[in-house]
């Protein structure tokens, strides 16, 4: 599929075309410099009659336009030995000089004029470009569909698809997925679970173009499929419970606000192509790659609609807070992903508290009942403030360690109303806990995270499913390029 | 109209087509595993299980999963295909 790059000839090369205007006013250098400076090569892009004053060659495939990487047209290039030496691009009267050698060339025109885009980075064929030059790495099984089937519905029969429509994952659009990352298409990035399979940068390009992810998402889908697909975060165990978890993504870092993550209004929900593509392109890696599907491995009593995707970034501006990625161990402004096994987020109301006192009380009352509220230390919470709350914190001076060890305090209950049993509940912990007293958390379970819109004195919460070696650990994972 | 060419997102694994034992007529003289997956009273309806297994004549083997969220190990799976005639599969929760 791939064609080689065209050889030059020694001298001088230029790329025109016609619908330049830079162009047609270099068209009457064109001669002198064939005269005067030596064997001379035209490439004209549009309208092979252009240049024909000096033999022009149409470049119909663009293939020299391609290969030498031609951005703007003109562009002037001094190839010795078959090798580029030396180009300048637009019309500078004194580098075509330089370039050229020619003392007095252009006299008549202006010291200075920009060029134009090149064909070949023409944003319309720039993916069919790339589809047909670029050496052919892709080594995934092409699927043809017949003319008289609807691509869409011939993805949902197959089985690719969550229940959403996807993106058809045509060779040009895994190539243009493939260039947000340096990784090479072979890489195996992991062991994807649940039938272990080696998960390559190619297999997750398929699936984030599936999922309507942009090519600078790919680092971002990378990282957050590394930080799953291990016994840490046990992936696995997360598909295969009868629990309602998936893994919920928090993005941090500069990087979040590059490509566009949103962290205010309305973070969680829907919206925003970078949070819902991101976690989207996570799950449907699991289920393709992976064969995590409902019903099959993935035993889950209810589910919860974060399972199509569940991905956020932090606020860390506005955050009265150290990001979660530092708190959890990277250096500051690394862009990080941390993935937890949670369920979908639920609501806190305070709008009368004003002290961090107050407004830890009720995080407290309401953080205890996730899961069960005698269910104690076994499951972690992720827990994201509000700007309206979070201002709370920062105007008493509270730091994330301040609010944290409140909280404990405040949800450490005895054990005697814990055990299996106590207060008419069946449900509890073991009755040799009866004399202990017992935080909601264990240490480090409860991460606390900044995200939503400027108004709203709410709060949000996200229960975890079995924490621990027996079940499964947040992990944070700088992303890479 | 031509034909539509996408990538495939799958695993591309196909497995072997591997067909059934025939189901054996009787369990008498046959070894069967039990795995308890490690739930909270798992073994009590495993112990159930072994009696009515054990009256119709077969030789029951216990194993344990070391924890029910995670697949059991590839040496315990091993040890399990190498001591047994027969695997009861079944899930419940």
């Amino acid at each position: 599929m791939s064609d080689t790059r065209p050889l030059l000839p020694d001298g001088l090369v230029i790329v025109v075309k016609r619908e330049c205007a830079t162009c047609q006013m270099v068209e009457p250098l064109l001669e002198s410099i064939a005269c005067d400076a030596g064997p001379l090569t035209v490439f004209t892009q549009d309208d092979p009659a252009f240049g024909a004053s000096v033999g022009a060659v149409h470049d119909a495939d663009l293939a020299v336009s391609w290969h030498y990487d031609i951005e703007t047209v003109p562009t002037v290039l001094v190839i010795r030995n078959g090798r580029e030496t030396d180009r300048t691009f637009g019309w500078s009267r004194d580098e075509w000089r330089r370039i050229t050698g020619i003392s007095g060339l252009g006299e008549e025109l202006p010291a200075m004029r920009p060029g134009c885009g090149s064909m070949s980075v023409d944003p319309d064929l720039v993916d069919s470009l790339r589809a047909r030059f670029t050496d052919d790495t892709i080594v995934s099984r092409h699927v043809e569909f017949s003319a008289a089937e609807d691509e869409f519905e011939a993805m949902y029969a197959r089985g690719w698809t969550d229940g959403l429509p996807v993106v058809p994952p045509t060779r040009e659009r895994v190539l243009r997925m493939l260039t947000g990352t340096s990784r090479a298409p072979s890489e195996v990035v992991a062991l994807c679970p649940p039938d272990l399979v080696e998960l390559t940068v190619e297999k997750i390009a398929i699936n984030a173009v599936m999922a309507g992810c942009l090519p600078e998402y790919m680092p971002w889908v990378i990282a957050a499929l590394e930080a799953v697909c291990n016994d840490t975060f046990n992936m696995h165990g997360v598909l295969a419970t009868t629990m309602p978890v998936g893994p919920v993504i928090i993005c941090n870092g500069p990087g979040t606000r590059a490509i566009g993550m949103n962290s205010g209004i309305n973070a969680l929900g829907q919206g925003n192509r970078a949070n819902n593509t991101i976690g989207r392109a996570v799950q449907l890696v699991i289920r393709n790659v992976g064969g995590g599907r409902p019903g099959e491995v993935d035993r889950a009593t209810h589910g919860n609609p974060g399972k199509i995707s569940f991905c956020f970034a932090e606020d860390e501006a506005g955050s009265p807070f150290t990001s979660l990625a530092q708190w959890r161990g990277l250096p500051e402004g690394t862009n990080a992903v941390t993935v937890f096994a949670g369920e979908g987020p639920r609501g806190m109301v305070d709008q009368l508290a004003r002290t961090p006192e107050e407004l830890c009380r009720s995080l407290a009352e309401s953080l205890i009942p996730l899961q069960h509220p005698k269910l104690v230390i076994g499951f972690d919470a992720i827990l994201i403030i509000s700007p309206d709350h979070g201002r709370i914190f920062k105007e008493a001076g509270w730091d994330r360690d301040r609010v944290l060890q409140e909280i404990t305090a405040l949800t450490t209950r005895p054990g005697a109303d814990l055990v299996r049993g106590a207060n008419g509940m069946a449900e509890g912990v073991p009755t040799h806990l009866k004399d202990a007293q017992l935080p909601k958390f264990r240490p480090g379970g409860l991460l606390i995270t900044y995200a939503g819109g400027g108004a709203g004195l709410f709060s949000s919460m996200v229960a975890g499913w079995a924490n621990g070696s027996v079940g499964s650990e947040p992990v944070t994972r700088a992303v890479g390029s | 109209m031509t034909n539509f060419v996408v990538l495939d997102p799958t695993n591309e694994t196909k497995p072997a087509t591997r067909t059934l034992l025939e189901r054996p007529a009787s369990v008498k003289g046959l070894t069967v595993g039990l795995l308890d997956i490690s739930k909270p009273r798992g073994n009590v309806f495993l112990d159930r299980i072994e009696q009515k297994l054990s009256a119709l004549g077969a030789t029951v083997i216990r194993y344990s999963k070391p924890t029910f969220t995670k697949p059991a190990p590839v040496d315990l799976r091993h040890e399990i295909a190498t001591q047994c005639n027969v695997v009861i599969e079944a899930l419940a929760d």
